[in-house]
């Protein structure tokens, strides 16, 4: 019963897989209509998920993927290509394949409406061979070698995928001859052999397909009876029937599908290693004894490199998350009823996989923004001198131990003014501001945010776009937006690589000690003299010209030590400005493995997790962002009694 | 019903050992500022990093200096609907023992120094009376407020 629901469940995602292979082969076809090797793979998958489909159980979606092919057959023959309507139906029929992926039982009446369509799209009727062509077909001669039952090849599973190529066409005979007679009979040794003849014009590469898997243990022929099908398809055969085997078996050995959970086991134990690792290295120094400290160092070593090797298995391409956005630009052109196109390049750009799943909401809303607000429609382009169709391009590239996303449009840009003036609407900006560029744009992200006068259901509500801000906050990244008035609006996602370790400073803050992230810190300057003996939670220090807030750690976290003399200040920014922390001493600059607080404390927003130091103890590890608005709250109340005064 | 028995500030409590992971000589604290009296610390129990509790914050007990008896016992609590490791300190563990449902009595209304809400039973054994606090809805209620001490309704 297990090992059923297992299979069912590897079959689902091996499922979900093909059907984005489709849904990636149908929108390249798109922009390639006649493109022969995409035809192809899309057949290859199709094919695939229709056969390990039927083999599951999920016999609906068999059904379903056989009329899908056969209504897709025509694109086969030469001269076929791809029109829009033809692709905008296949994506709804690729659409339809994921709900018969999740829930199979279900009777769904959506099936014939889309193969109908699939087939008006085509000019042709999905299922019905004429009648004409049915004395033309093959003739299928195979017996298996001495271990393919050994290896479990399953005849009736290939006599039944054969049937399902031409239904009602297919005669199977089973010859028995050669079998011993049955106390010298090993079962395991089959000696029969089958000749099928299928009474149907299917492709050669149909009947191939069907073997593919088993070619190597089976003796095979293949021959065709009735002129025409001899001269078209024959030819063809041999290269895509040879080539195929081996990269699919090599694909096959070189990957292997584990439970997530696992993995973040396996991350939690290298986390452990990397704590232990380093105490073992401090108790090593201490001692000084040589023999100790090369074995210390060999742990190091082999902790280090397990870690990166662990940290590498999480590690997912960013492709396959732009796979799905070029899908989103395509519905929103449908949509909005602007032209345009989707742009991605950097799609092997790795990230850790906990990363992108985070990251698939915000950047949904910022693509959402940049089609409905963003781009222009036709008419507006053509006046300003653009190319009909506008382009959202999404990239990816690393930047030392972070990763850029970048959302570009070559749409309006955002409109200084209008944003000024909402600002100032909001009390986000004084009346009068000037504020402009990047330090503007940022308040896009603030709640409630929105200059769409109109209140589309793609956006307007202006919630999005803080959604965006604090999903980003929470992977510890960075957006910045520039935007060039008529020229287009650029989006850039700055992230770390992974959520699970972090380089952060040390800091001691009478006697005890607390990290800061190190992505976040600007700069460390020395408390200036005049202000080490004030007290109070905070002032402003003078940073090249530009006042900064101070907060002084000791004071906000009532912390009982004694301060020291020589205090410094970590400016640290984010994104909602930046703030001077005061601390005692800075110890040290280490990677962290971070571990989450529990719910017991998630009352407390200074923090945003903790670390276990080298010697055992936990350390808390600050959240930037809470104390930068602590600091900005301090920032307001002086410049309202600034302007009181 | 099997329980460890412990005691805090001279009275003696039970918590289930189905609770129970382990019990620790104290480990180094670490202070979480701006967490309120009752989850003020964290521990590191092998590698994992776990809130240190006070029950006596709750419990509206007075507080002891840590001495040699002082233990921290690791427990698995479902807060907020899911379970949760925490830690919680004790003045001294006496004893694993096992609890009649049958001596479980009721909690008096009136004449209790503990809060009710917090208690889950009171039992009566060889050795005096026995309190069973409320972890669930101990930790539930220190999740509500922005101390993170629980508080009890009839008080606010």
């Amino acid at each position: 019963m297990t090992q059923d629901e297992d299979a069912d469940s590897v079959f689902l995602a091996e499922a979900a897989e093909l059907q984005a292979g489709i849904e990636r082969n149908l929108l390249d076809l798109a922009e390639a209509p006649d493109n022969r090797d995409l035809i192809d793979a899309l057949f290859r998958d199709l094919h695939t998920l229709k056969g390990s489909g039927a083999m599951f159980g999920h016999v609906e979606l068999a059904h379903f993927l056989h009329g899908f092919e056969t209504a897709f057959e025509a694109l086969r023959e030469p001269g076929g290509t791809a029109s829009d309507p033809l692709i905008r139906v296949a994506l709804q029929a690729c659409d339809q394949i994921g709900a018969l992926l999740e829930n199979p039982s279900a009777a769904s009446p959506g099936n014939t409406p889309i193969l109908d369509r699939l087939a008006a799209a085509l000019d042709k009727t999905p299922g019905d061979a004429p009648e004409s062509l049915a004395e033309v077909g093959w003739r299928i001669d195979f017996a298996l070698g001495p271990d393919a039952l050994g290896l479990g090849t399953n005849v009736p599973a290939l006599l039944s995928e054969l049937e399902a190529l031409a239904p009602g066409h297919v005669r199977v005979n089973c010859d028995l001859s050669g079998l011993p007679p049955l106390e010298t009979l090993n079962p395991l040794a089959p000696q029969m052999s089958w000749t099928v003849v299928v009474a149907a014009p299917v492709s050669r590469e149909a009947i191939d397909e069907v073997f593919l898997f088993v070619r190597d243990d089976l003796t095979l022929t293949v021959e065709p009876f009735g002129q025409e099908a001899a001269a078209t398809t024959v030819d063809t055969a041999p290269d895509s029937a040879t080539a195929r085997p081996e990269r699919r078996g090599a694909a096959e050995h070189a990957t292997m599908r584990v439970a997530t959970t696992r993995l973040d086991e396996i991350m939690d134990r290298v986390g452990e290693l990397v704590i232990a690792e380093s105490r073992l290295h401090d108790l090593s120094q201490t001692l000084r004894d040589a023999t100790l400290m090369a074995v210390a160092e060999d742990i190091r070593r082999l902790a280090s490199g397990m870690r990166e090797t662990t940290m590498s298995i999480r590690m997912v391409p960013i492709g396959n998350l732009f796979g799905r956005f070029r899908r989103l630009v395509h519905d929103l052109s449908e949509q909005l009823g602007k032209p345009m196109e989707c742009a991605c390049s950097g799609g092997e750009t790795e990230l850790d996989k906990t990363v992108i799943e985070v990251l698939t909401d915000p950047l949904v809303h910022i693509l959402r923004n940049a089609a409905d607000h963003g781009l222009e429609n036709g008419e507006a382009r053509a006046a300003a001198g653009k190319p009909h169709s506008g382009t959202i391009s999404l990239s990816a590239a690393h930047a030392g131990a972070e990763v850029h996303i970048r959302i570009h449009d070559d749409g309006r840009g955002l409109d200084d003014e209008r944003l000024r003036n909402r600002a100032i609407e909001r009390d986000l900006l004084p009346p009068g501001s000037t504020v402009s560029g990047p330090d503007l744009y940022r308040l896009i992200f603030e709640p409630g945010f929105s200059t769409a006068t109109t209140v589309t259901e793609l956006s307007g509500r202006g919630v999005g776009m803080d959604v965006v801000r604090s999903a980003i906050q929470s992977l510890r990244g960075q957006i910045d937006v520039d935007s060039e008035p008529g020229h287009g609006t650029t989006v850039t996602l700055r992230l770390p690589l992974t959520l699970a370790i972090a380089d952060g400073l040390l800091v001691d803050v009478g006697g005890e000690r607390y990290s800061i992230p190190v992505s976040a810190v600007e700069e460390c300057v020395e408390l200036p003299h005049d202000l080490i003996s004030g007290s109070g939670r905070s002032s402003f220090l003078d940073i090249r010209g530009e006042l900064v807030p101070f907060l002084r750690l000791a004071d906000v976290f009532e912390t009982p030590g004694p301060r020291s003399e020589f205090q410094k200040v970590v400016i640290v920014a984010g994104l909602n400005g930046r703030v001077g922390l005061v601390v005692d001493r800075i110890v040290s600059n280490a990677q962290t493995v971070i571990k989450q607080l529990s719910r017991v404390h998630a009352g407390v927003k200074a923090f945003s997790g903790a670390t276990i130091l080298g010697d055992g103890k936990v350390a808390l590890i600050l959240d930037v962002g809470h104390l930068i608005s602590l600091g900005r709250t301090l920032e307001d109340r002086m410049r309202i009694q600034q302007g009181a005064a | 019903m099997q329980v460890v028995t412990l005691t805090l500030s001279g009275e003696t409590l039970a918590v289930p050992t189905r609770n129970l992971r382990e019990i620790l000589e104290p480990v180094p604290v670490t202070r979480v500022p701006r967490a309120g009296r009752f989850a003020f610390g964290l521990i590191n129990v092998r590698g994992a990093v776990i809130p240190l509790t006070d029950l006596r914050v709750a419990l509206g007990m007075t507080r002891a200096e840590p001495d040699e008896h002082t233990r921290m016992l690791v427990l698995d609590v479902p807060v907020a609907g899911e379970q949760t490791t925490v830690a919680v300190i004790a003045d001294r563990v006496l004893d694993v023992t096992e609890i009649d449902d049958a001596a479980l009595g009721d909690i008096p209304e009136v004449g209790m120094k503990w809060p009710p809400e917090f208690l889950s039973g009171i039992a009566r054994t060889d050795a005096g009376f026995v309190i069973l606090p409320d972890l669930e809805r101990i930790y539930a209620a220190s999740l509500g407020t922005a101390s993170g001490t629980p508080q009890y309704d009839k008080e606010i």
